[in-house]
């Protein structure tokens, strides 16, 4: 068997149990569906959201669908991961894969496998809420869809790494779940997933510049919002090479911290 | 056939930090032998498989299994030793077939999945998620992600802990099976009956060092399997004697004084030597040993290990 067929049935394993947990599923992965529904049932009589060119209304469930679409990558990258992981290696699972001739690049493809298709899933499942429960246009030009995924992927592999090094933050399974999701919950509110970023203070603005999430969630506004709405971002535009420097540079981070804390067996003491 | 052992375990040392937990173990498990390594917690055995299993680095001494260095396995080494841990994990959303299917996959010539399921006794819960399984069930899935790779070489720590009787008879089963076809096994048990039942040798282990070695029937050596014969004196006292002729003594108490109350001959158990041997060394109680009566040479052959008894069966 090859590390990729090896990665595939690991991803197969992943999937099924991610689907098969209850509680990640409602948390993880329709959480975002979720606030996507509440946020635009809640201010579906607010019609001041802005208005495009053409003359047609920006409805709530337009003005928060890149929001909560960015969420969603945070939280199947970072908290998925993160808790997922320090479970396994909390609970046993990961010493007794290290103990079979499963490689680890395996394991990471596994990995890999299903961030990309929970993440996949989830945002058809965000698109298609929007679009047939709250009349959401969506862009029809091939360009458009390309640049968006070129940023969803980036903010994927990004949050996933991120996700990789973070579950070495929780000191055993059970606390895994309590140091990751504050973290994930304190930037979404910070990032402009929630609140209108424009709306918060200049120095909470430069506080949340720091992190992936308001880039994310800043590159996912330049798709699916007019571009007339730029002029409400802090430099006036959609500004996307800093979108993708932003998501770079914490890709690098997690990457760096991944390969410098990550053992597959751990031999250490 | 090979006459190299499966295991070679040569000065082994390691510690913490500055504390040192094993003073220089050496032994051998040879090819298609049992060898169960028994010991108080914190004797060192669980550190001492660990390093044997390639989960954790050894400060000092040689080890090879099945002549490689645990601390370079690679994975064609992986595929040839069986690992049974005392937790696998998994929050048991998978079903038997599933995982068992899933782990066979990435060895080079598995066993067939549902074959090694049918050989731990789970065929009937096959489709079964994990978490619907007691936990002697569960262990024998351990177990089965254990031996689906067709290991030369099988680690089994505490495979039996919290089994009712029953379980353990079923699994000692499955473990005799896997030993008829030539696995060489290394188990960790509190449980010296276990052993007593499965393994070709014992090795005890305390306080990082190997304190006995041999075959469950002459472990501790002809001295520590010398029969006991308990009695209580006419006056209420208890006595415990070491000899090598019981009948004899007992004879000689009928002649003394008729029978004796509560008379015993006892042949020391495993389970009494293997406590002889782990025992920290107390004073003799002299004045204990010498109410002993000493009919002929009998009451001589009292070891502090006997004297130890007296004391604590007169309190």
């Amino acid at each position: 068997m090859t590390v990729l067929t090896l990665g595939l049935d690991r991803a197969r394993t992943e999937v099924r149990t991610f689907f098969r947990a209850g509680d990640t599923v409602l948390f993880t992965f329709a959480f975002p569906v979720i606030m996507l529904l509440v946020f635009s049932t809640a201010f579906s009589e607010l019609p001041d959201f802005g208005e495009a060119p053409d003359g047609s209304v920006v409805n709530a469930a337009t003005y928060y669908l890149p929001g909560m679409i960015a969420s969603g990558v945070l939280l199947i990258g970072v908290q998925s991961l993160a808790v997922d992981i320090a479970g396994e290696r909390a609970d046993g699972t990961m010493k007794r894969l290290a103990s079979t001739p499963l490689p680890v690049a395996s394991w990471f493809l596994g990995k890999i496998g299903q961030v990309l298709v929970t993440g996949a899933l989830q945002l058809v499942l965000l698109l298609a809420v929007a679009a047939l429960a709250f009349g959401v246009d969506l862009p029809t030009d091939p360009g458009t869809w390309a640049r968006f995924a070129g940023i969803w992927l980036l903010g994927l592999a990004t949050t996933s790494l991120l996700g990789v090094a973070l579950s070495r933050l929780p000191r055993s399974g059970r606390s895994a779940t309590a140091v990751i999701v504050p973290i994930t919950v304190v930037l979404q509110f910070v990032s402009g997933v929630y609140l209108p970023f424009s709306q918060l203070p200049g120095w909470l603005q430069s506080v949340a510049s720091a992190f992936p999430l308001r880039w994310l969630a800043q590159g996912a506004r330049s798709v699916f919002l007019p571009p007339e709405f730029a002029a409400a971002e802090p430099s006036g535009s959609w500004d996307l090479p800093s979108v993708v420097l932003w998501l770079g540079v914490w890709l690098v981070v997690g990457l760096g911290v991944t390969l410098v804390t990550f053992r597959w067996i751990r031999q250490d003491d | 056939m090979t006459t190299e052992p499966a295991v070679r375990v040569r000065g082994l040392t390691k510690s913490y930090g500055d504390r040192p937990v094993l003073h220089g173990l050496s032994f051998d498990v040879r090819a298609g032998e049992t060898v169960a390594v028994l010991g108080p917690n914190g004797a060192g055995k669980s550190t001492t498989v660990e390093i044997l299993e390639g989960h954790r680095r050894r400060t000092g001494g040689e080890v090879a299994v099945l002549g490689v260095d645990p601390a370079r396995a690679d994975r064609a080494w992986r595929a040839r030793v069986g690992v049974v841990l005392q937790s696998s994990g998994g929050d048991g959303s998978s079903t038997v077939r599933e995982i068992v299917r899933s782990t066979a996959l990435a060895y080079p010539a598995p066993r067939d999945a549902d074959e090694v399921i049918a050989a731990v006794g789970l065929t009937a819960q096959a489709g079964q998620r994990l978490r619907s399984l007691s936990g002697g069930q569960r262990r024998r899935v351990d177990v089965a992600l254990g031996i689906v790779g067709r290991p030369e070489v099988l680690f089994l720590d505490e495979p039996t802990t919290g089994f009712d009787p029953e379980a353990r008879r079923a699994f000692w089963g499955v473990v005799r099976s896997l030993s008829d076809t030539g696995t060489s096994i290394v188990l960790t048990t509190h449980y010296l009956d276990e052993a007593a039942q499965l393994s070709d040798r014992v090795v005890v282990v305390a306080a990082g060092r190997v304190v006995a070695e041999g075959t469950p029937d002459t472990l501790g050596g002809s001295e520590a399997r010398t029969p006991h014969v308990r009695w209580t004196g006419p006056d209420g006292r208890a006595h415990d004697v070491t000899t090598a002729e019981p009948a004899a003594l007992v004879a000689r108490l009928v002649a003394d004084g008729g029978e004796p109350a509560a008379l015993e001959v006892v042949r020391p158990t495993l389970e009494d030597v293997y406590l002889g041997l782990v025992a920290e060394p107390e004073p003799v109680d002299a004045a204990d040993a010498a109410a002993a009566p000493a009919p002929g040479t009998a009451g001589a052959a009292g070891t502090a290990g006997t004297a130890r008894i007296v004391t604590e069966e007169a309190r």
